[in-house]
């Protein structure tokens, strides 16, 4: 079971790992806003995450955890 | 099981880097080329002057600040005190390409054992997007606002073609981090640069193409597709200079 976790207060919504998702599970969640005054990411669907680790290779930020 | 976390060799101070900026992606490939050979403890870094300046924060190694463009002269001193240290520099294209152009070509010719990871986004980007020496012809900066004119500010330095005419350097390999693909072979370059050094093979030069986002006026999606449209274009990447493979065959 994949499962990707994010320190979404150190996210600057830069949306690189959306676009490297080739599942296209990720989005910036407008609603939101974290610590830093930035719109973080989230997943929306984490049951269908393959834990290839795209969004994590090319986040500037290394926010992301990808477990299998 | 996990698959991708940070590498050790990165703190947990948050990179100051504005949303979108590559220099993130490169600071954790030299964290994980340093993790991978297991050099952490005797790894010291050189920090440029330029959005990098604050390297010394990220990084998990001992750190030195440079002046500017000078961090191949400063990296040549710790390793010819300290030979057993592994020494790195990071800069950017203002850093090494303009003001430390000197220190870097004598560096590569006298084939200092050190590691450099130059990092060119074609733009100065801490002090708010002014031309720089590898600013594309007809690039639209702060201080060309109708693009670069050659006539007047003459072409871009391309550095991996230029020391590559030289008898002293080892390794010369230019990737990009624009997308997951190039970002791999990017590591690779990286850890062979750590590898040359540790094995005594001497200068490695890697010039990793990034994005500056902020002062380009694009969005972080917008400047990755910059890259390939037109930086890679004119800094085509691959390997420029690889003197022991040249002669193993």
């Amino acid at each position: 079971m994949a499962k990707l976790t994010f320190k979404t207060d150190l996210c600057k919504g830069c949306g690189l790992c959306v676009e490297a998702c080739p599942k296209h599970l990720l989005a910036i969640a407008k609603d939101k806003i974290n610590q830093k005054g930035h719109s973080p990411v989230e997943i929306t669907d984490q049951s269908a995450c393959i834990a290839c680790a795209f969004c994590a290779t090319m986040c500037p930020d290394c926010i992301i955890t990808v477990e299998r | 099981m996990i698959v991708f976390d940070k590498p050790k060799s990165l703190t947990d101070a948050p990179l100051h880097y504005c949303p979108g900026c590559t220099h993130g992606i490169i600071h954790r490939l030299v964290a994980e080329a340093i993790d991978e050979l297991g050099i952490e403890g005797r790894t010291v870094g050189v920090a440029p002057v330029g959005c990098a300046v604050m390297a010394y924060d990220y990084f998990a190694c001992d750190m030195v600040e440079a002046a500017h463009g000078r961090a191949p002269a400063v990296a040549t001193g710790i390793k010819r005190a300290e030979p057993s240290s592994v020494v790195f520099t990071y800069q950017g294209d203002g850093d090494l390409a303009s003001i430390g152009t000197a220190e870097t070509v004598h560096a590569a010719t006298r084939n200092e054992n050190i590691t450099v990871i130059f990092v060119n986004n074609a733009i100065y980007g801490m002090t708010g997007g002014q031309m720089a020496p590898t600013s594309l012809p007809g690039q639209v900066t702060q201080t060309s606002p109708y693009g670069r004119d050659t006539k007047l500010c003459g072409y871009p330095v391309k550095i991996c073609e230029m020391l590559s005419q030289l008898e002293g350097p080892e390794y010369l390999e230019r990737v990009a981090v624009n997308n997951v693909k190039n970002i791999k072979r990017a590591k690779a370059a990286i850890k062979k640069a750590f590898e040359n050094q540790i094995n005594g093979k001497g200068f490695s030069l890697i010039e990793v193409i990034s994005s500056c986002p902020t002062n380009w006026g694009m969005t972080p999606k917008d400047a990755l597709k910059w890259i390939d449209d037109n930086m890679i274009p004119y800094y085509p990447l691959g390997v420029y200079k690889d003197r022991s493979a040249k002669e193993a065959e």
